[in-house]
């Protein structure tokens, strides 16, 4: 009995931290510390040992055309697919929260594309978008335009990924606007239409900006995705033609796994991690003012 | 002219009928209440009355116009709901204004009727505060201001009072009632709290189960209640309900049968005696065993019982009476209701046995 007492309070509170403190440093903490400590030195040979380098990686990197382009290229994937995936998931949340024929069916359809491994929906999409014999190309041929190969022009290819992306995420955004929707007290609605305000008036005045927190949450989400979701292009195009269609992950995971340079991996990832980090951090900062927590 | 009119109203959700048929009138200027306990329909048919929700059946007539299928907002009513409904990231004057930001009102009058109803219930310091910075009783003003800012002629009031303490609902009980009179505004005001509607009403619909029980002066409901269902939701406690049993001298409450009250029909009645009209008596007077005593300060609630019957008898002051004690209990026979057992029904022309004549 003495032995257990003896154990002060803060000794319990660490033992109870230990389990997700482990969970935590091991593949969290740890990596990232290791990822920055390889980012300074150089690739090993067998001739020649791996040596501290200091910033040279990083020297490397801004001269690095192709990571400019892919670095481009994700700023042009994230333009395309956050807005507009927020934008629909909030139209089709709104359309699904309200009194329609079938809404269980209508609801379950807009989630089918989040249910969807990522590869399955690359796959579906690359029947879309083939040339001749897609559904795009035999679509277009009844209205009698040319057959195009979406994914081979370079001037296309990134954008028929953002349209496809949008598809798969704006129906996992949903769920959380109708959560959020679903929330809201229908008086607030009631007393808006006593007092004549229209759907839009109403939308636009209370139901969005009690949505803010969703907003904010979903946000950062897409963000993190539009960084992150990078499986579609293994399937449909390999970051090509000419790196059109390749973003930063994509570039990193070539450079680690294909031309095996894991200092220089390292590097991309250490600005990856950064520019995360700034977004969110920019998005809390000038996002809290304007949003109301209940 | 009637404010409001409802015509043989109906509402189902689906198979269920809760409003049968539903027909009352309201006087413009009144304040009436609608007074039932929960489930009775009354917030149903006060969200037909403001088209939250859609009547069946029947015909709702506000100012003479049929508006039976028209939207909210060209009812001309303004609303209070219980939980207030205030947009909670807008703070007090947004809120207020926020009808007429939709109707795109002048700015320069917005300002001046903001200051005026803002005084009037006693807002004018917080405008700039959110609804979660207000006070339960604030926020009540808040919803209060926004309805009468609008300038309708009706308000509609959906328990407005039912979430604050006892001592803010006296107070704004009488705020409300005040106001409406100053304004000259139609009110129906929802509630289920019976002591609410006898202090505020000019006339009161006493609901159960989708249908009105009876209407009138609070006076009327309390003095005359139309049913044994009105006279036990009205009055704190309520009437005292006593069945009876036929003897060959007449008909007595049971247990009590040496003291015949009405001249045998053969019916089954139910005698109805409000506390306060009862007096104790040592000498004359229907026989009673004295139970729990209630202190309340002003008087004193005292448990009598006939047989298996309890009769609640309310006397001034602290009564100091012996639990057991044997007593006799009087009363006018002017104060007395007779219901049929049956029917559950007022009886106005029954006879008194030549014993209690």
């Amino acid at each position: 009995m003495r032995r257990v007492r003896s154990i002060t309070p803060h000794v319990y509170g660490w033992l109870l931290l230990t389990p997700a403190a482990i969970l935590l440093i091991a593949f969290t903490h740890y990596p990232t510390v290791a990822t920055l400590v390889q980012s300074v030195f150089s690739k090993g040979t067998a001739i020649r040992p791996s040596a501290f380098v200091g910033l040279n990686n990083y020297r490397l990197l801004l001269e690095d055309t192709v990571f400019w382009k892919v670095l481009w290229n994700n700023v042009l994937f994230g333009i395309g697919t956050i807005p507009t995936s927020i934008a629909l998931a909030i139209l089709m949340a709104v359309w699904v929260n309200g009194k329609l024929p079938a809404r269980a069916l209508t609801r379950l359809a807009f989630f089918t594309p989040t249910i969807l491994p990522m590869v399955a929906v690359a796959n579906i999409w690359l029947f879309f978008y083939t040339p001749e014999i897609g559904l795009l190309d035999q679509i277009g041929r009844v209205f009698g335009f040319a057959s195009h190969n979406w994914l081979g022009d370079p001037d296309t290819v990134l954008w028929c990924i953002v349209v496809m992306t949008v598809w798969k995420e704006a129906g996992f955004f949903m769920i959380f606007y109708l959560a959020a929707l679903q929330s809201l007290p229908p008086e607030l609605e009631e007393a808006g239409r006593l007092e004549g305000a229209s759907r839009w008036y109403y939308f636009r005045r209370v139901a969005f900006p009690l949505l803010m927190p969703t907003t904010l949450f979903v946000s950062i989400n897409a963000v993190i995705n539009s960084f992150k979701l990078v499986d579609q292009l293994f399937i449909l195009t390999k970051g090509g033609p000419d790196n059109a269609s390749s973003l930063l992950l994509y570039y990193i995971y070539e450079v680690a796994f294909s031309f095996l340079d894991v200092p220089y991996a390292a590097t991309l990832t250490m600005v990856l991690l950064s520019a995360l980090a700034i977004i969110a951090v920019g998005q809390f900062v000038f996002m809290d003012k304007r949003i109301h927590y209940r | 002219m009637a404010a409001i009119s409802l015509q043989n109203v109906t509402k189902k959700w689906g198979e269920v009928t809760v409003i049968k048929n539903l027909s009352f009138t309201v006087e413009e200027g009144s304040f009436l209440v609608l007074l039932g306990p929960s489930g009775c329909g009354k917030s149903t048919t006060l969200r037909m009355i403001a088209g939250l929700e859609i009547a069946d059946g029947g015909t709702i007539r506000i100012m003479d116009r049929d508006v039976t299928h028209e939207p909210p907002a060209q009812r001309g009513i303004s609303m209070v709901f219980q939980s207030y409904a205030l947009f909670p990231h807008l703070n007090v004057e947004e809120n207020i204004l926020f009808g007429l930001n939709v109707r795109k009102v002048a700015r320069e009058e917005k300002q001046q009727r903001l200051g005026e109803v803002a005084k009037m219930v006693g807002l004018s310091a917080l405008l700039a505060r959110k609804p979660a910075q207000l006070s339960g009783g604030q926020r009540q003003r808040v919803a209060l201001a926004r309805a009468i800012i609008s300038r309708n002629s009706i308000c509609l009031m959906d328990e407005p009072l039912s979430n604050l303490d006892a001592k803010l609902r006296h107070e704004m009980r009488i705020e409300i009632r005040a106001l409406q009179k100053r304004l000259g505004v139609t009110v129906v005001y929802v509630t289920h709290d019976q002591a609410e509607a006898m202090s505020m009403a000019d006339r009161v619909i006493l609901m159960r189960d989708g249908d009105i029980d009876q209407i009138g002066a609070p006076d009327d409901l309390y003095e005359t209640p139309a049913t044994v269902f009105a006279a036990s939701f009205i009055g704190t406690p309520p009437m005292n309900l006593l069945k009876t049993v036929s003897t060959t001298e007449g008909t007595a409450i049971a247990g009590a049968e040496d003291h015949p009250l009405l001249v045998d029909t053969g019916k089954d009645f139910i005698i109805g005696l409000r506390p306060e009209h009862i007096s104790l008596s040592a000498s004359r007077g229907v026989p009673a065993i004295l139970g729990a005593s209630d202190y309340l300060g002003a008087d004193t609630i005292l448990t009598a019982r006939i047989q298996n019957q309890d009769v609640l008898v309310r006397v001034a002051g602290h009564a100091k009476v012996r639990t057991g004690e044997q007593v006799q209990l009087n009363w006018e026979n002017e104060n007395m209701c007779v219901f049929d057992a049956a029917s559950g029904r007022r009886v106005e022309d029954f006879r008194l046995s030549r014993a209690a004549a």
